[in-house]
């Protein structure tokens, strides 16, 4: 009691206009960060989301010991885990947990699991990536936790403090976590770009060790089960994370004119993205769509080819570095966020752009 | 069996949104409100499931304040049977609105509880898991196709995932989240709208429903996103090739 008057009382000789005494408390708690993050894997190895997911929880404080949770069955697992371990210089560790009960991604035991682990060991944060395996997981983890997550994270501004858009990207909210431990987040994978050279010095392989799953419990296991998945196989790279994107709109008219938006993607090497009235129209399957309830984007160059530019739309795109727009209207709103806009019929401007466009390379 | 959707009043999606001078939210006094599209999805699932002679009753609820009445009132001229309206003045986070439609499901039971994915206001994407994982039911997120199974009490649900369409089969009771391409919900009619004017809205507080509704959530400020500088009109492909090469170095 009295060293904490008198800590107080040399706070303010030093600093008399802070009005925060906990302030030097508070950061210090957050020194002792430990951070478990749900990745995702495919084929023997954690998405590149999951990657920058662990970005993500090595920006939430100097001294954050960083878990990789992994689950699933068989051998990919294993692979994957170690993968895993030498992904990021920042792990800590990374954990496993293989059982037939995570052979697909099923929210339920993926929830529990989470819960499980977080009991086990008292994570300040968990974090996972904000695709449709993290949305689905994570939110139904922390009720089970009692706690508030944060979704689609695009900054960490302290280590419970973050900036996240609300309203299709129209405004950004700051948003601080009061709650008890552990604080959850998703991350907006794009927002936490992982450099390649973080990744190449990633020489050291972190330990993996097995999760305990003898105390794992399973009141919800068994009440859905895994039917079947349709996969849209795609040559192309991956739309979350190419550095071109060419997207086409309901101005493409068919199914048959959203060829040439695939043809400009494979002389550019960019992955193809479609607008929500191109994806209903037909011509293009969902999992192409680009905005507020389809895909994120982030790359380097987008191009928008009869794309009017809906708020919706345009939230999937603002992050990218140089956005091109080429349609007919000259008021369409897309050419207000366009850095080059082109006004003219894309059925004649798109022969022009294959012909004289270089090879990538 | 029974069906409880959740629905919430937002700013319409068509309006520009601006944020308060003083940062604190965002601008909703005389503004436009709607149902979110989701919620509305979700109410039109819920009447085609009542209309094979799948359901019994659809039961719409909403939490917020007073003016929350008017959008039961449309869930209600669409077709829902009845509304429960929770009063809270108050900002609900998911998490207390999980704890509220857990309480709620304990007093109707219903046999499927069907909500949006996210709402468009908060973007949030976290209160049908949420309310499943307090009631320990299956979840069938994104959902772009809902098939019950009377016999097995189980339903198949599509789900919209990052690469592609996942299907799954969950014993009921279950917790369905919908996606925009679930269905085309329908108009109100004029009658209906009459209509709905006496069908029965049921009141609580979250005291009654014995929810703590204290939020470990707190909104530091709400900023307009940055700007993104001006760009120009070309006249050529020439020109916008030569510009993404030596201006842009983008290809």
């Amino acid at each position: 009691m009295i060293r904490r008057t008198v800590f107080t009382v040399l706070k303010r000789s030093i600093l008399p206009s802070s009005s925060s005494p906990l302030l030097p408390l508070f950061s210090s708690a957050c020194r002792f960060a430990s951070t478990l993050v749900l990745a995702e894997h495919d084929g023997g190895s954690i998405n590149a989301a999951s990657v920058s997911a662990i970005a993500a929880a090595g920006s939430l404080s100097k001294d954050n010991s960083i878990s990789v949770l992994l689950a699933g069955s068989g051998p990919s697992l294993q692979e994957a885990a170690e993968h895993a371990a030498s992904c990021h210089p920042s792990i800590s560790q990374v954990l496993v947990a293989d059982s037939d009960k995570f052979s697909y991604p099923l929210a339920e035991p993926w929830a529990q699991l989470v819960q499980l682990v977080q009991q086990n060991n008292g994570y300040s944060h968990v974090i996972a990536a904000s695709g449709s395996f993290g949305k689905n997981i994570l939110p139904r983890a922390a009720a089970l936790l009692d706690v508030s997550p944060v979704t689609d994270v695009v900054a960490i501004s302290e280590s419970r403090q973050f900036v996240r858009p609300i309203y299709a990207g129209n405004a950004l909210c700051t948003v601080r976590y009061t709650g008890g431990d552990p604080c959850m987040l998703t991350i907006r994978s794009t927002s936490f770009p992982v450099t390649s050279k973080s990744v190449e010095s990633a020489s050291i392989k972190s330990p993996i060790s097995q999760v305990d799953l003898s105390t794992f419990g399973g009141d919800s296991i068994g009440k859905s089960r895994y039917v079947k998945q349709t996969s849209q196989e795609a040559e192309r790279p991956d739309l979350a994370n190419a550095r071109v994107v060419v997207t086409g709109g309901r101005g493409l008219k068919s199914a048959e004119n959203f060829k040439m938006i695939e043809k400009l993607a494979e002389k550019l090497g960019a992955a193809v993205g479609a607008t929500r009235a191109a994806v209903d129209a037909g011509f293009v399957p969902n999992d192409l769509q680009v905005g507020q309830t389809g895909k994120i984007v982030a790359p380097e160059l987008y191009m928008a080819f009869g794309v009017s530019g809906a708020i919706q739309h345009l939230a999937g795109i603002r992050d990218s570095k140089v956005i091109v727009a080429v349609n007919k209207d000259a008021d369409a709103p897309i050419f207000k966020v366009a850095d080059y806009g082109l006004v003219g019929d894309l059925f004649e401007i798109i022969p022009e752009l294959l012909e004289k466009l270089p090879e990538s390379k | 069996m029974k069906i409880m959707v959740a629905i919430k009043r937002v700013v319409d999606y068509a309006v520009k949104i601006r944020v308060k001078p003083d940062r604190t939210g965002v601008e909703t006094q005389n503004v436009k409100m709607s149902m979110n599209p989701f919620c509305e999805i979700a109410i039109e699932e819920a009447l085609r499931i009542k209309e094979a002679g799948l359901a019994s009753e659809v039961v719409a609820v909403t939490m917020g304040p007073a003016q929350c009445v008017d959008t039961l009132r449309t869930g209600l001229a669409m077709g829902a049977d009845r509304g429960i309206h929770v009063e809270a003045t108050a900002p609900l986070y998911p998490l207390s609105v999980a704890k509220l439609l857990k309480a709620l499901v304990e007093v109707e039971k219903p046999g499927l509880l069907l909500l949006g994915k996210q709402a468009i206001d908060d973007d949030c994407n976290q209160t049908g898991q949420m309310v499943a994982g307090l009631l320990n039911w299956p979840q069938g997120t994104f959902a772009s196709k809902v098939v019950i199974d009377k016999e097995k009490q189980a339903v198949t649900v599509d789900r919209e995932v990052d690469g592609g369409l996942e299907t799954l089969c969950l014993d009921l009771p279950a917790v369905i989240t919908t996606d925009l391409r679930l269905n085309q919900p329908r108009y109100a009619t004029l009658p209906n709208i009459m209509k709905a004017k006496s069908k029965p809205i049921k009141k609580f507080t979250p005291q009654e429903l014995n929810v703590d509704v204290k939020p470990d959530l707190e909104v530091v400020q709400v900023t307009e996103p940055p700007k993104r500088k001006a760009g120009i009109i070309l006249s050529s492909v020439d020109e916008l090739i030569d510009k993404l090469k030596n201006e842009a170095h983008v290809i």
